[in-house]
């Protein structure tokens, strides 16, 4: 039988389950942990807490996920990888070694850090050199709001961690690296996956596809006969056995819940697909249109046949930008006549925001029970338990957006009757900070990798 | 026949900024051809009046019997600027699935297809 490498999903955000990295590497033989903390608007929250203290800015729920597997990594070889630098790579990675001296096993612990994704320094000589980051949903140029981004940061592929991986590190920690990377590149390094190897490329980006979103594809979250998927208090978070020729097999840890069937499989293949003809990344361009899978026993689905090709002369960039503030404000209406009763506070609750003279961008109303999940689709309902207002404000305005926060309590004394549900207090005031996509060309990003003894 | 898409097919949605995506998987393969007729661009395009504002795009996936729906202008804005309980648009799934099709009788009996309550 041809050499299998085991790569495990121990995180599918920052803020998944706390217990699912130990479980993985305790569970059975893996080869690779796996760990993705970094969704969109994440490095923007990492930049603050950056700005606010050097040594931060990356993901601190790893520090603790790596307290937790530090035996399996110094005594079985289990190797780690994870974006969970942030905006401050180096900073993490001395956490974590802090972490291994503390367990004894600092010389047992080789650190790789990525850097080089971060393009926030270099923005304004990168923009004054002709590249103009437009908006990819908008095509306006970031220069109307250069002067409130927060971060930049370049999307990066496979190439720095299968160096670090290469050079001896057993434990990888990277800024802003692709989420698929993550998984794509110990299979590169184990299987000398030449660089323009498009077709198994592609079939490491659709592991990784698969297994980013941790339990999202063994059984959470799963619509199809979503009542019988057993013991989801004890959900197995998936693993991938690869084999050199770009197959592999999505499976589980024997003796834990949650489900690995074509349906959990399929369901997360189709997770926020855009074109799948072309899933574009550093890397490769994947087309999912050739992914093949079949029941390949019981929590086994066999993944095969998925085609490549060349990737663009572009890399994605992340900017995050401050873009105003908000606030959200709920009260419970109970029957009979809920609705009409929620219906007639919103409105009383929009004069006095009139009366007011507050200036918002967007003010939305929304009906809980009613119709928040489903709109005008969930058609008219009948005479309904309870139901739950809930009043956003956004503006750029934050002396607006604080006002409104106090005029939500007095419609419990002074507005329609049977209401309740106010006792979280005020809403608190939010600043926006959002996300400008936008493309730059490949040659200005320069990846470094650092292998810590 | 009168079919409900919540008993031929399961569904998972997703958002990218302002879009949001609704992959569509029939239950069985062989009931694949049904939805690809059903779930034209058109029919999800008014199925989603009112609630979204932009364009919808369509791509078929017939190696795992689904369809992908783009929907343009759908979450309020999209990401953090968006004020909506579903901002990240989780339930545009299930709001796909409320569709009720038409299928002729002949084919719905030799498909086995549930017909809708």
């Amino acid at each position: 039988m041809s050499r299998t490498v085991r790569v495990a999903a121990g995180q599918g955000f920052w803020g998944d389950w706390l217990e699912a990295p130990r479980r993985q590497v305790e569970g059975g033989q893996v080869d690779y942990l796996m760990l993705d903390y970094l969704a969109e608007v994440t490095m923007s929250i990492l930049q603050k807490q950056k700005e606010r203290d050097p040594k931060m800015g990356y993901a601190r729920d790893f520090i603790g996920a790596m307290e937790s597997v530090m035996p399996a990594v110094a005594d079985r070889g289990v190797k780690v990888i994870a974006n969970a630098g942030g905006v401050n790579p180096p900073a993490c990675a001395e956490a974590v070694r802090e972490v291994a001296r503390a367990r004894d096993a600092a010389s047992k612990v080789r650190i790789g850090v990525v850097t080089g994704d971060d393009l926030l320094p270099r923005l304004d000589e990168l923009i004054a050199a002709g590249h103009p980051f437009a908006n990819m949903e908008t095509g306006a140029p970031l220069g109307s709001v250069r002067d409130r981004v927060l971060s930049a940061n370049a999307y990066i592929g496979s190439e720095p961690i299968v160096e670090a991986l290469a050079r001896g590190a057993n434990v990888v920690v990277t800024g802003r690296s692709t989420d698929t990377a993550l998984t794509m590149a110990p299979l590169r390094h184990e299987f000398g996956w030449a660089a323009t190897d498009w077709d198994r490329l592609a079939a490491g980006i659709v592991a990784g596809h698969i297994i980013e979103c941790g339990a999202q594809c063994s059984g959470g979250n799963c619509l199809y006969d979503w009542r019988d998927i057993p013991d989801l208090a004890n959900v197995g978070y998936p693993i991938v056995e690869a084999s050199a020729d770009g197959t592999f097999v999505v499976t589980k840890h024997a003796g834990t819940g949650g489900r690995v069937s074509v349906h959990t499989v399929a369901e997360q293949l189709v997770y926020e697909m855009g074109d799948p003809h072309s899933y574009i990344t550093p890397d490769v361009v994947a087309d999912f249109t050739t992914i093949r899978i079949e029941d390949a026993g019981s929590d086994r689905v066999r993944v095969f046949g998925i085609r490549g090709r060349a990737p663009t002369d572009k890399l994605k960039v992340s900017i995050a930008y401050r873009a105003g503030f908000k606030a959200v404000g709920t009260l419970v209406y109970s029957w009979p006549d809920a609705l009409d009763k929620a219906k007639l506070a919103d409105r009383v609750l929009r004069e006095r925001l009139k009366n007011l003279g507050l200036r918002f961008d967007e003010v939305l109303t929304e009906f809980v029970g009613a119709s928040a999940a489903h709109g005008p689709l969930a058609g008219t309902p009948g005479d309904l338990p309870e139901v739950q207002l809930r009043v956003g404000v956004r503006g750029p305005d934050r002396a607006s957006v604080e006002r409104f926060t106090r005029e939500l309590a007095p419609l419990v004394l002074n507005g329609p009757p049977s209401v309740t549900g106010f006792a979280g207090g005020r809403p608190k005031v939010e600043e926006v900070v959002a996300y400008w996509p936008a493309l730059v060309d490949k040659t200005v990003v320069t990846t470094k990798v650092e292998v810590l003894a | 026949m009168k079919v409900r898409l919540l008993d031929v097919a399961h569904a998972r949605s997703g958002d990218k900024g302002d879009t949001a995506n609704v992959g569509v998987i029939a239950m069985r393969p062989e009931w694949y051809p049904v939805i690809d007729r059903a779930l034209t661009r058109e029919r999800v395009a008014q199925h989603f009046r009112g609630v979204i504002t932009g364009d919808v795009e369509r791509y078929e996936l017939p190696n795992l019997s689904a369809l992908n729906f783009l929907l343009h202008g759908a979450l309020g804005g999209g990401g953090t600027l968006s004020l909506k309980t579903d901002a990240q648009g989780k339930v545009f799934s299930t709001a796909m699935l409320r569709m009720v099709i038409d299928v002729p009788d002949d084919e719905a009996k030799r498909l086995q297809l549930p017909a809708a309550p």
